[in-house]
């Protein structure tokens, strides 16, 4: 079944809690109300001629320009070997949406990973915690705005580059000749072990 | 150096005794499987509870590899985003090249000249090679067969001789580029690859001697954790681990790309042989044969290859890509299905690069499976599931 | 018996060992059992370097799995903040004297991950490392190298004269210098 086909059913079925099916950007995919997901994904699963079997993917997008942050649903069907795809728009202050682990158990952990980067809450997930980061962890790291945190555990985040306390004589002589009359020694040479 | 301040031994994190508290840890032990264990599947670790040698639970804990290449993919240019997908799965690492480009390559509409798409299945088909020697050794050692991993390792040497010699890696090859490859396959190359498959058709039977019919290997892995058809669809198990529950689905067959269409082989699906339809033993049988269609279809590709003609498509200098645009791609990898998702943003870089493997739903499955099995079991299992930790952290 | 560890590309400090600080030394940097702690892409290369080829087993070195068992810990791949504590335990629980080998660019100074969030920047920040070997992936040749490197560092070390670790309590002595016996 093509694309066109699928969603003319989701149509059909849930009106407009579906919109239309968005101009083909190289993948055409649709847009689907945050309250109605749970409904709709379990009708791609339920029904006999669509029967989208597997939840391919779930993925994130942050849009900070937009205020919005996006969960992409990539959906296949195993038995009929067609493929379709599902957006829904969250509110980027505060991102929740229902789980979907009740239809398809590989939401699971998928779900829990996009938790843990970018802060999106599954609500009615049985076990919604930290995936990739440790447990604790501030932030999530995903978001366009996130900013890392100097240290953790008393472990510091940045390296100083070695090449920082090395200062090449000409540029010294340059800037003492700049400088003025007075004749500044050259910086002695930095310890080679400390 | 200055010595490091000194760290607080950790006692179990928080939210790991969360979890804990809804396990009813009655008389039972809790152990620790990993991060750091001798069987090579990476830094996975295993929160089992168990009672004597009978496990309960076993909950997979991961993120100790996290390495954060969906972010990385965010401020690097398309092209210099090539090395780090080796890195989503080092030991099958021409795969994760090939989704990137392929994902790029719809994103601009380009299309790869006949030779490069050839000395594309040629690198990646060896790489499958050398990637199901990793897993077939090392499952193999897990049970407590030592022997058939050297000789894995062995065979995978000249692998990596070839593909050293082809694009100056042993490992992390980053030899595909958006539009083609790197480099043209070296003179005298042809016959080299035919010797080594020569050689090596005639060692998978020494190693099915060895290992695979071996009565103690059966014993061990038949019957262990069959996953029924419907289960591995639910939990979207991809690659061998799916073929062997009885499900036919190849990315190469059923949505073939590159030069795919032009070529012949057979796709191993299991069929229960030594014990229940989608057992370990049906997993490792599975990437055996997969091996000896992969040599089938790189004969065949040597034969075929055009003689002349462009390696690499013509590319623009600075690949820029109207905003908003998304690709998604899907390419049979050694260990199943990965899918990438690209979405372009503005200026140089991608905006959002999701990298979907087959190990990372491979490890949500491992709970439902474990219950009741011993601890021995628990690390057939992982083996013949063949997760890699890369793939499953990013 | 005094020596001259003189090679190619400068010169070593020379330590003045005793005849039963060689004969140690000798016992114990021919058999380096060292801890299989490959976290990445450079644990595949440690794997083919233990593998058949390039053999390190010719060497007495044998990899085990548990820290109380080794000296030697070959930090071979990236080092995350969630791996770092484990790492430091591990280090913790290995009996002196012992070694670490930082293997690969990711274990030395956080590699190509330099913008990456949870990379911790160099396996330095937490345990002391003796040989850096650099590489993406280091060649099995190249570790067995850096392996080769601490063996050097072992048959220098002194049993029953004056220990001393050298450039730390004599600031400035760490220079290599030529001495003649």
């Amino acid at each position: 079944m093509t694309f066109e086909e699928i969603h003319q059913r989701l149509v059909a079925k849930f009106g407009e809690r579906v919109g239309p099916l968005a101009p083909a950007n190289k993948d055409a995919w649709a847009l689907v109300q945050t309250a109605a997901i749970v409904e709709v994904c379990r009708h791609l699963k339920e029904d006999p001629e669509l029967a989208f079997d597997c939840l391919m993917n779930l993925s994130g997008v942050d849009w900070p320009k937009k205020n919005q942050i996006e969960v992409v649903y990539h959906l296949w069907s195993y038995s009929k070997r067609h493929s379709f795809i599902l957006k829904c728009q969250l509110d980027r202050a505060k991102p929740e949406i229902a789980s979907i682990e009740s239809v398809w158990k590989s939401a699971d952990w998928l779900e829990r990973e996009q938790y843990d980067l970018l802060g999106i809450n599954f609500t009615g997930h049985p076990d919604l915690r930290r995936i990739m980061m440790p447990d604790d962890w501030i932030g999530h790291p995903l978001l366009k705005d996130y900013k890392e945190q100097p240290e953790w555990h008393n472990i510091t985040t940045t390296r100083d580059s070695p090449l920082d306390g090395f200062v090449r004589l000409d540029e010294l002589r340059k800037k003492a000749a700049a400088a003025g009359a007075e004749s500044a020694a050259p910086a002695p040479k930095k310890e080679l072990l400390q | 150096m200055t010595s490091p301040k000194p760290l607080e031994i950790p006692t179990m994190d928080m939210t790991s005794k969360e979890v804990l508290r809804r396990i009813e840890v009655g008389g039972d032990m809790l152990l620790n499987m990993g991060p750091q264990h001798p069987s090579t599947h990476g830094v996975i670790n295993f929160l089992v509870q168990t009672d004597g040698e009978v496990m309960k639970r076993a909950i997979p804990e991961v993120g100790y590899l996290h390495r954060s290449l969906e972010k990385i993919g965010e401020r690097c240019t398309y092209n210099g985003y090539m090395p780090y997908t080796d890195r989503v799965d080092y030991i099958a690492a021409m795969f994760a090249n090939q989704g990137w480009a392929m994902a790029v390559e719809r994103l601009l509409g380009t299309v790869v000249p006949e030779r490069g798409e050839y000395c594309r299945v040629i690198a990646c088909e060896l790489n499958r090679i050398a990637s199901h020697l990793i897993s077939v050794g090392t499952m193999a050692m897990d049970v407590g067969a030592v022997t058939p991993f050297p000789y894995a390792l062995r065979e995978r040497e000249f692998i990596n001789d070839l593909l050293e010699e082809l694009c100056g890696a042993r490992l992390t090859y980053n030899y595909l580029r958006i539009g083609g490859v790197a480099f043209d396959l070296p003179t005298g190359y042809e016959e080299k690859v035919a010797t080594f498959l020569d050689h090596f058709e005639k060692i998978l039977d020494e190693f099915n001697r060895l290992i695979t019919y071996n009565e103690i290997f059966i014993k061990r892995l038949a019957h262990l954790a069959p996953i029924p058809a419907q289960m591995a669809i639910d939990y979207c198990l991809v690659g061998p681990n799916l073929r062997a529950s009885g499900v036919k689905f190849d990315v190469r067959k059923d949505l073939p790309y590159s030069i795919y269409p032009a070529l012949q082989f057979n796709v191993p699906v299991g069929k229960g042989e030594m014990g229940t339809l989608g057992d370990a033993w049906d997993r490792f049988w599975c990437r055996v044969e997969e091996m000896r269609q992969s040599c089938r279809i790189l004969r065949q590709c040597l034969a075929q290859i055009p003689k002349g003609g462009e390696i690499m498509a013509k590319m623009p200098r600075k690949i820029k890509i109207a905003e908003g645009t998304e690709a998604y791609s899907r390419i049979e990898s050694a260990r199943g299905d990965m899918q990438y998702y690209a979405v372009a943003g503005p200026g140089e870089n991608a905006w959002r690069v999701k990298i979907r493997t087959g190990s990372f739903t491979a490890m949500g499955i491992i709970d439902a499976l474990s219950r009741g099995l011993m601890i021995a079991d628990l690390v057939a299992l992982i083996a013949s599931l063949d997760v890699v930790a890369p793939e499953i952290d990013r | 018996m005094s020596k001259h560890y003189q090679q190619d590309f400068g010169s070593v400090i020379t330590s003045r060992t005793s005849f039963i600080d060689e004969i140690i030394n000798l016992a114990r940097k021919s058999s380096i059992f060292y801890l299989l702690f490959g976290l990445a892409c450079c644990g595949i290369e440690l794997m083919q370097t233990g593998g058949p080829r390039a053999d390190i087993d010719r060497f007495g070195s044998v990899p085990r799995a548990t820290p109380r068992q080794s000296d030697l810990m070959i930090v071979a791949g990236t080092l995350t903040y969630k791996m770092a504590e484990r790492c430091r335990l591990l280090y913790e629980q290995m009996a002196e004297p012992k070694y670490v080998i930082s293997m690969g660019s990711c274990a030395s100074c956080g590699g190509l991950f330099q913008y990456a969030y949870s990379v911790c920047k160099g396996v330095d920040k937490l345990v002391p490392v003796d040989i850096y070997v650099p590489g993406c992936p280091p060649r099995p040749e190249a570790l067995t190298e850096g392996l080769l490197r601490v063996q050097d560092k072992i048959i220098r070390e002194r049993w029953f004269s004056d220990r001393q670790k050298i450039g730390q309590q004599k600031p400035g002595l760490g220079i290599d210098y030529k001495v003649t016996a």
